[in-house]
């Protein structure tokens, strides 16, 4: 199985295939991202971002037009490229599914999760399917540790997963289903992902809830037991009545629209 | 009990807008600081008391009376949202509920400190809040929040909200500095601080999320009524984040000072049936305590009385059913695989502590192992270059500490005598993989 699948870890990658994608369009992106910063360099992550967006990978062409636009050498964009996670060499598939194995998730059954996506899809760590639909790695702490055990797809949360729910989460996406976020947005592909991480937005950020369950855990005790901040300068903190804004009691519905409840996905 | 400040409006219909954080009176603190003179509003942020809520625990407003003023070269604010420490989970959910409050702590703290251009240096894997803090910067930039002459003050500031690759390194300070550089994300020697010469080699003050997100609600009502909460050197409130085995996991803001014992309580206690085994009190790279450790205040002295450090409150809770070495194990990996390869200490030590504790996990270890990872850990702390090398032996030397005798269970079991089902959230659900 995995070991001797096609995209196998230890299979070279070619250097280039000779179809990079990088027009006119990508080179003028990476100098308007160039031009955000006082020094140009430091548009040098952003802009690999936007290469993987364009290319699914990072590839030689992408570190030479790098270079081209910073006045760098292709070996000093190799040297930044190589140096962090995110940054691909093989062709990522249209989603990219992360299953955090840090200890906490781990203990709490990112492991198991992480088992048993390996079987139903018949891959290994950084590895894609035969369909280049799925692209499965174990990941580090994602900052979710409240909603453990966490997946990301395309570095969207997805929260208090079960090998039930991964699987099921997976087949999804593999079949063209529509997919959302418990907080986030619906999911888009992995490389428009990476275009809003070169800092191109996609006019997706309402979409959402403010937070899950867990986020407000605090929140709710301290209105149910009405707890608040003491006083402040102005005659009352920002928790007291008094301060304009929707208060819950006051907004019927404020529940479904504030905050995902129920997690269909997980139910199917 | 509980103090909800930073996350009094993450109940709020669209919170993470504009009008939502205006309707509870956002950006009245920015209206207050450009009325002030921005040496007052270093002041004001010193007499607060703040600490820095990153992990360190640095007096906020003395590290920005740091910069100096008679240097010609231009001042930066960068603000570090690389949030990756293992169980840290707070400036995450605030940025994704209200990211507007740190926008206007960003637009503050660059006033005082008198910075051009601010950077939020946000982790590359957490896209639905790159979202939401990008279009915040808009929504203020079109609000003339951001931009030239600020509501008429003839202050002058640009906003840039830069993604991250992943690479836990970067939360390190300097190396955050070279990975927006643009180059490999690998610390600095200090001194010079950041301070000094920091991004581009000018003055620089980087500070954590939280750190920034408190400084409205300082300026707004005060800093007595800041310094009102908390403990007498640790002030405040602050996001303690509960994960794990708890019945109620979540982010629960309270004064510096609450016990875990008390935070447990508010989150409905250790799972059913089961038994606090071990915690840490602020990420990982804090070393372990046990269910002796219940009534600590959990402020940077009480923490640091019983041999640990607060961190960054991220309480991970592990009950019985969880194995200490497994647990160890897993976070000695991570250091190895995060390690940046600059010294030697950090890039080798990882390296042979992961090992040996992998002999141990799987029974194939000695009693001398244990003392081979001790002096490991002793040739790595203090002597590698930053604090990522010291954090990866925390978790080594504190459960070797507490839990001496389930290492050695495991030599004499000849493996883990854990079953790693009975840890899982779906043990009980009857799932299995």
């Amino acid at each position: 199985m995995a070991e001797n699948h096609a995209t196998a870890t230890d299979v070279p990658v070619p250097y280039s295939t000779g179809d990079s994608k990088i027009t006119d369009t990508t080179i003028a992106e990476m100098r308007e991202i160039a031009a955000r910063y006082p020094v140009a360099r430091s548009a040098l992550l952003p802009m690999l971002h936007l290469v993987q967006s364009v290319e699914g990978r990072v590839t030689p062409e992408g570190i030479e037009a790098c270079a081209d636009v910073l006045g760098l050498t292709g070996a000093e964009v190799s040297a930044v490229a190589t140096f962090y996670t995110m940054y691909k060499r093989r062709p990522v598939g249209a989603y990219h599914v992360g299953v955090c194995t840090n200890t906490l998730c781990a203990v709490m059954g990112g492991d198991l999760i992480f088992e048993r996506l390996k079987d139903h899809l018949d891959v290994g760590n950084d590895e894609t399917t035969e369909d280049g639909k799925i692209t499965l790695e174990h990941i580090e702490c994602n900052a979710a540790c409240d909603y453990a055990p966490v997946m990301m797809v395309n570095w969207e949360f997805f929260d208090d997963m079960t090998p039930e729910s991964a699987t099921q989460l997976v087949d999804d996406l593999r079949e063209g289903t529509e997919v959302k976020s418990p907080r986030g947005a619906t999911i888009c592909t992995w490389k428009e992902a990476e275009r809003v991480l070169a800092g191109f937005p996609d006019g997706r950020a309402d979409e959402g809830p403010t937070g899950g369950k867990a986020t407000l855990a605090g929140l709710r005790l301290a209105r149910e037991r009405n707890w608040t901040a003491p006083a402040g300068r102005q005659g009352s903190a920002p928790a007291l009545d008094g301060v304009p804004g929707p208060r819950p009691e006051d907004q019927p519905g404020r529940e479904s629209q504030a905050v995902h409840t129920d997690d269909t996905r997980k139910e199917d | 009990m509980l103090t909800p400040v930073l996350s009094d409006n993450w109940d709020q219909i669209r919170s993470w807008q504009l009008a939502s954080y205006q309707r509870q009176g956002g950006y009245d603190a920015l209206r207050t600081a450009l009325r002030m003179q921005p040496a007052d509003v270093v002041t004001a942020v010193k007499d607060s008391g703040l600490r820095g809520r990153g992990g360190a625990g640095f007096p906020t407003g003395m590290k920005w009376s740091f910069i100096p003023q008679d240097n010609p070269k231009p001042k930066y604010l960068v603000v570090n949202a690389d949030e990756s420490e293992p169980g840290t989970c707070k400036d995450i959910p605030l940025m994704l509920a209200s990211p507007h409050t740190l926008v206007e702590g960003v637009v503050i703290a660059s006033y005082a400190i008198r910075a051009s251009v601010a950077f939020i240096y946000v982790r590359g894997e957490v896209l639905h809040v790159i979202r939401r803090l990008q279009q915040a910067v808009e929504e203020a930039k079109a609000a003339g929040f951001i931009g030239q002459n600020i509501l008429g003050s003839g202050y002058d500031l640009d906003v840039v909200v830069h993604a991250g690759a992943g690479a836990y390194i970067c939360g390190e300070e300097t190396a955050l500095l070279d990975s927006l550089e643009g180059r490999r994300g690998q610390p600095r020697l200090r001194p010079p601080f950041p301070a000094v010469a920091g991004l581009y080699g000018c003055p620089t003050v980087i500070n954590n999320v939280e750190s920034i997100a408190s400084v409205p609600a300082i300026i707004k009502n005060g800093a007595d009524w800041f310094s009102s909460m908390g403990t007498e050197k640790s002030k405040g409130m602050t996001l303690y984040s509960l994960s794990g085995h708890v019945a109620r996991p979540g982010q629960y803001e309270a004064p510096l000072g609450i016990t875990l014992r008390q935070l447990l309580d508010l989150a409905g206690g250790v799972r059913e049936g089961h038994e606090l085994k071990f915690w840490t009190p602020g990420g990982s790279s804090t070393p372990l305590l046990t269910a002796d450790h219940l009534d600590v205040p959990l402020d940077y002295e009480g923490v640091g009385s019983v041999g640990s450090m607060l961190g960054t409150k991220a309480l991970q809770i592990f009950d019985e059913t969880t194995c200490v070495v497994r647990a160890v194990l897993r976070w000695t990996e991570f250091y190895k695989h995060e390690s940046c390869g600059k010294c030697t200490p950090c890039r080798e030590g990882t390296w042979w502590l992961v090992q040996i504790l992998e002999r141990l996990e799987h029974g194939k270890g000695t009693e001398e192992d244990l003392d081979t990872l001790l002096d490991l850990c002793e040739n790595i702390l203090g002597r590698s270059f930053c604090a990522l090398g010291d954090g990866a032996t925390s978790p080594i030397t504190s459960s070797i500490q507490y839990f001496k005798d389930e290492y050695l269970a495991h030599f004499e079991n000849g493996g883990c005598p854990f079953d790693p089902m009975a840890s899982t959230v779906f043990a009980t659900a009857g799932a299995s993989a």
